[in-house]
Formats: structure tokens, C-alpha cells, sequence
């Protein structure tokens, strides 16, 4: 089901006389989510991620706009007859149900003409558990299972109704590192097999880059920038969103730029053509650093570290906005980092130009 | 381990103590002047060792009296007073402004004196010869004629001390109940709404559970409180209950013990038998019954 959304805004009232500003969690969005897509939500904490979830749910009603799925306007909808399902942060499983009664759950509230006996509702609850792998599991209770059960314990319940849309809140904060890799996978895999919309909510870069077919970036209620995750990472719209992907992060400077050329310090280190003259903020990522001694960018070295398929280096450069950068150079370049300075050359795709005072992207 | 072991009894040893003499002792007490026929507290003889106490007080009227209108109360006061207080802690939670303001009002007659509310309730239902009382003033209005509630008809009369039981147990009970729903996660509540559960099956199927072991916790109290009945009765009809037809398991108790000048500390200790044992018998049933229906979490 296509997701399309008009203008969509969500004004939370101030409160009381300490927080009398009124929040604007969600700010005029206005985008169309293509049918069958893992979207990711992306964005730092209280930037209104959850917000844009309980709106799409219709756990929230929004202050102004329109949601529609497919064709079909939802807006003054409520949750019930959305046909959304719903996967929490902390499952919110029913702890005094069995696994089987925590699926059937939602089919048991079926009434008129979808209304469905008991052994088709066993059926459907088996064919949703076995999608996520827990038949096994049927007759315990929620208490006695791991974390990782119950994540999917709670998207079977969210699925056996066969949603239109499946949305999941932060679907792997609540797992250990090795369960959150095994889990995002299944949510992939889940998610292909059943071809369902799914759009779910993290703050995790790496998580979103990783399955997600489109990403969204927020912050502070704002959309940042849509698209598929490697384009977002290749070309970032502005400079929260260059800082906000990649790990290591982006390394930012305080540059200039003078007759087509950019400024680190005293040092030419990149030819920008035809960009406005003056101070500009520059972020290049790690892996745009290559070590040449002929290279215009000349940084102090502080320490290598071999991480095995690459290597990494902690290096100082006058400019920089903090202590000192990371670097991620190929591991055949190892014997190049020598010394207490090293010169390097920039790969220009890499470097990305931002204004000073907004942050916007100075494309060159 | 052994060290361990001496420690922790020297710290169980204060709490024991008290116990021991002023708890334990008693009860065996109790259960020994039940066996001691025409016990003497003055001259501390007695005639012999039997069950002819019990056999008195099973076969004493104001006895029977006293057992039936206890039993009539426990049922009528122990499910309405925990139902009520369940609907009103509902609405309670279900509404924003002015939530503290009802609390509060709710909770009033829990810190009000048991015998100044009586006064109240006679005022309310007493029929003297210069007034018939609020109760039948509204009643009229209705076209039902004066009923004196206060020395009046037996069903009329429990109709008060029911209604009196159930006004003073309630406000402890609206207490924990409301912070027992406040205590339920509400993203189960969402779950249950974006599946498209109805109220009522919100209600039953999620509200209930989550919170049936606090019920369970106030039946239990309820139904020993309201077997240990007694200065409710005699707020609203005066001391002498057997008088009035209107005497309790514990007022039975007491007459027995205080009454006539010297009183019957055998029969009251059969009495308090019975009673212990009723209310064990009961207490043991509601801990089965509910070891289904209830679900810790």
C-alpha cells in the first residue's frame, strides 16, 4: 500500500508555565512512500520519530494535513479501522496471554462478516508464527521468553491481521548487539515475503543504512532528506545529515574558499570551480583520505590502529573543529602512515561544501 | 552459616516476642477457654473440659440471629462495595480535569469517624414522630409510604447497615484500585486500539488481569472485615443489637464477654472459634478459587 502524505503537521501544546512554547514534533511533511517498501525513519532523539508513527497509526490525530493510504484519505480515521499494525518499543505483549492468545488477539476482534471461527483463527496465528519462526513457542507466556522472542511474538501479532501498513517504534533498542544484527535481518526477510509497506522508526544510522530501502531523516520535526540510504550517505542535503550517517562519522572543518579553490588553513587542498567566495563549512568522510606524498593536505599523526580489512588513523589538523579526526585508509596504504606528519590527497566525491550560517549544501 | 542462622534470629527475636505474647498466646487462650466450661475470670475455675460451649452458642437464637445477619452483610457489602469501587476508579482514571478534586472527595469518609457518620445516616433514615427522614422524604416523591430504617423492618434495617458498610469500606478501596490501573502500562492500551479491541473487551481482557491481583487482595480484606462487622451496627442502632435484631458475629462476641454484669468468657471464646474458623474456611476458598484467575505478573 502506497503511503502519501500532504503537509502533515503535529503542533503538541505548551504546558503549564515551564514549557509554555508550544512543540512542533512533526512539521509539514509532505512525501509519497512507493508501495512494498522497508522505509527507515531516521533521526537523534526527540526529533519526532515516534510522533510520525503514532500519526500514521492513528494513535494521534494531526493538527493539520492529510494521510492517505493508497487512495484512501485516513486522516480522521482511528487506529481500529486503519488496518495498521503496530509493533512497540517495548512490545507491549499481554503478559497474563500465551503466545498463541497474544497473536489471536487481534482476530478475536473481528465482528460481522470478517468475523472468523476459532480453527481459522489457529490457522492464521500458525502461518503468522511460522513466518517468524516461533510455533515452538506457542504455549508460553510472554515472561518466559528472550528478548528476541518476543520482538517476534509482537510482529507476528501485528501481522496475522495482514496489515496494510506494518510500522515498528524502535524495533531493535530493546536487543543485545549480536540479536540486533540477526533480528534486522529478519525484519528484511519478513518484510520481502510479505511485500508489506513497513516503516520503522530508529535512531540508528547504521541500522536504517543497513535494510532499508529508503530512509528518512528528521530533526526536530523537520524532514531532512528522503531517499535510498546510499544516495542519502553519497550526496547528503545538508550538514546535519552528512554528520548524522556514517561511522566513523564525518570529519568537519572550518575552510575557505578563494579563486576555485578550498582553504584548509594556508593549504590547497581541493579544486572547487565555481563556488561563492568565503568561509564554508567542510565535512569529508573518513574514507576520503588517501595517503600521497605529493598530497596538498598535510595532518599530524597521532595513531594507527589495524582493524584487519582496513586501517584507521587518529590524525590532527588546525582546522578541524575538534581534538583530533579518524581516517579509514585501504590496508595495502598501512606502510605509507609513517612519521609525525603525513601528506594526503582528497577523493572530491567525498567532500561536501556546507554554508556557515544555515548549513545548507554548497554543490561544486 | 550457623553464625548466619544466630544473627537472623537475634533480629527476628523483638518481632517474635510481640507476636508470641501478644498474638499467639491469645489465640491458644482462646481456643483452651472454648474447651473450659463456665470459666471464671475472678476465681480463673472452671466446671470441666468439653464442648458444651459450642453446643450453647450453636443453639442460641441471638447467636443464629447474629451469624445470619453477618453472612447477609459479607455477601451484599464484600461484591457491590468492590464492583462500585472498580467503576468509579475507571472513571476515575478515564478523566483529566478535576481528577485530584475527586479523589479527594472520594477518599473523605475514609478519615471520618465511623460513629459521627452513623449520626448522619440516622438522620437520614430515622423515622421520628416529627420527621420522616431524608430517605423517606425522597422515597414519597416516589409515592412509597414512610419506612423507619432505624428500628423498623429487618430488611429495611440491613438495607441501612449495607449501605453504611459499603459508603465507609469504599474510599480504601477507590485508593488502590486507581493506583493499580494507573500502574497498568498504557502502550498495552494502544496495542489494544490499534488491533481494534472494544472497551469492553479492553476491559475484561486487558484492564482485569493486569490489575486482578490487587482485586483479589481487597475481596480477601473485604470479605474479613466485613465478617469482623461491628461498630458499623452500632453506630446506627445504638449498643444493645440483640435489641434490634441487628447484632454481628463480633458484637455477639462482646456481649458475651462484657454483657450482664460478669459475662461468659467460655461462650465468647466458642463464638470467636466459630468465627476464626468461618472466616479461615472462606479465606482458603478465595485463594483457590483465585489461584486461576489471577495472574501475577
Amino acid at each position: 500500500m502506497k503511503v502519501t502524505l500532504q503537509n502533515l503537521t503535529k503542533i503538541f501544546p505548551g504546558r503549564g508555565r515551564k514549557n509554555p512554547q508550544p512543540v512542533r514534533a512533526v512539521n509539514s511533511f509532505t512525501l509519497e512512500i512507493p508501495d512494498g517498501k522497508l522505509v527507515g525513519l531516521l533521526g537523534p532523539s526527540g526529533c519526532g520519530k515516534s510522533t510520525m508513527l503514532n500519526l500514521l497509526s492513528g494513535l494521534l490525530e494531526p493538527t493539520e494535513g492529510r494521510i492517505f493510504f493508497g487512495d484512501d484519505d485516513v486522516t480522521g480515521l482511528p487506529a481500529e479501522h486503519r488496518g495498521v499494525g503496530l509493533v512497540f518499543q517495548n512490545y507491549a505483549l499481554y503478559p497474563h496471554l500465551t503466545v498463541e492468545q497474544n497473536i489471536t488477539f487481534p482476530l478475536e476482534n473481528l465482528r460481522g462478516k470478517d468475523r472468523l471461527t476459532k480453527a481459522q483463527m489457529a490457522e492464521k496465528a500458525r502461518q503468522a508464527a511460522s513466518l517468524v519462526q516461533i510455533q515452538h513457542l506457542m504455549e508460553r507466556k510472554p515472561g518466559e521468553l528472550s528478548g528476541g522472542q518476543q520482538q517476534r511474538v509482537a510482529i507476528a501479532r501485528a501481522l496475522v491481521k495482514m496489515p496494510r501498513i506494518l510500522l515498528l517504534d524502535e524495533p531493535l533498542s530493546n536487543l543485545d548487539a549480536r540479536l540486533r544484527l540477526q533480528t534486522r535481518e529478519e525484519i528484511r526477510r519478513i518484510q520481502k515475503q510479505t511485500g508489506i509497506t513497513t516503516v520503522f522508526v530508529t535512531h540508528d544510522q547504521e541500522e536504517a543504512m543497513s535494510i532499508c530501502d529508503l530512509i528518512l531523516v528528521m530533526k526536530e520535526g523537520d524532514l531532512q532528506q528522503m531517499g535510498h540510504p546510499q544516495q542519502v550517505y553519497d550526496d547528503p542535503a545538508n550538514l546535519f545529515v552528512a554528520k548524522f550517517l556514517g561511522t566513523p562519522p564525518i570529519n568537519t572543518f572550518t575552510g575557505t574558499v578563494r579563486s576555485g579553490g578550498l582553504y584548509l588553513g594556508q593549504q590547497r587542498v581541493l579544486e572547487v570551480g565555481e563556488v561563492p567566495e568565503g568561509d564554508v563549512e567542510v565535512a569529508i568522510r573518513p574514507e576520503s583520505f588517501v595517503p600521497e606524498e605529493t598530497g596538498p593536505l598535510t595532518c599530524g599523526l597521532d595513531r594507527v590502529e589495524v582493524m584487519g580489512r582496513d586501517v584507521s588513523a587518529l590524525c590532527r589538523h588546525g582546522s578541524f573543529t575538534g581534538e583530533t579526526f579518524r581516517i579509514i585508509i585501504d590496508a595495502d596504504d598501512r606502510q605509507k602512515l609513517t612519521g609525525s606528519t603525513v601528506n594526503f590527497r582528497l577523493k572530491p566525491n567525498k567532500v561536501f561544501l556546507f554554508r556557515r550560517d544555515t548549513g545548507e549544501r554548497i554543490r561544486f | 552459616m550457623e553464625q548466619n542462622n544466630r544473627k537472623a534470629w537475634l533480629y527476628l527475636l523483638p518481632a517474635m516476642a510481640f507476636l508470641g505474647a501478644f498474638l499467639v498466646y491469645p489465640l491458644v487462650d482462646v481456643l483452651v477457654y472454648s474447651f473450659e466450661e463456665g470459666f471464671n475470670f475472678a476465681s480463673q475455675t472452671c466446671f470441666g473440659i468439653g464442648l458444651y460451649n459450642y453446643r450453647y452458642v450453636l443453639s442460641d437464637p441471638y447467636f443464629l440471629q447474629a451469624l445470619k445477619n453477618t453472612l447477609i452483610l459479607v455477601l451484599i457489602t464484600v461484591p457491590v462495595s468492590t464492583g462500585l469501587a472498580l467503576l468509579i476508579s475507571l472513571g476515575l482514571s478515564s478523566i483529566g480535569k478535576l481528577r485530584q478534586l475527586y479523589q479527594t472527595i472520594f477518599f473523605l469518609p475514609y478519615v471520618t469517624n465511623t460513629l459521627a457518620v452513623g449520626l448522619v445516616f440516622m438522620i437520614l433514615f430515622k423515622k421520628t414522630p416529627y420527621s420522616d427522614g431524608l430517605a423517606n422524604l425522597v422515597l414519597g416523591l416516589f409515592g412509597a409510604a414512610p419506612v423507619d430504617f432505624i428500628s423498623g423492618p429487618y430488611w429495611a434495617k440491613m438495607l441501612v447497615l449495607s449501605l453504611y458498610t459499603i459508603w465507609i469500606v469504599m474510599p480504601f478501596k477507590i485508593l488502590i484500585l486507581t493506583s493499580a490501573l494507573a500502574g497498568v502500562n498504557p502502550t498495552y492500551y494502544a496495542a489494544a486500539r490499534v488491533d481494534g479491541t472494544g472497551r469492553l473487551r479492553i476491559f475484561t481482557k486487558i484492564t482485569l488481569p493486569m490489575i486482578s491481583p490487587t482485586v483479589f487482595y481487597l475481596i480477601i480484606t473485604g470479605f474479613i472485615g466485613a465478617f469482623k462487622a461491628y461498630s458499623d451496627a452500632v453506630a446506627l442502632f445504638g449498643v444493645d443489637l440483640n435489641a434490634a435484631g441487628m447484632n454481628t458475629l463480633v458484637g455477639y462476641v462482646y456481649d458475651m464477654l462484657y454483657g450482664n454484669s460478669g459475662g461468659y468468657p467460655s461462650y465468647a471464646s466458642a463464638a470467636a472459634m466459630l468465627l476464626f474458623a468461618i472466616v479461615l474456611t472462606i479465606t482458603c476458598i478465595n485463594l483457590l478459587v483465585s489461584r486461576k484467575h489471577i495472574h501475577y505478573v
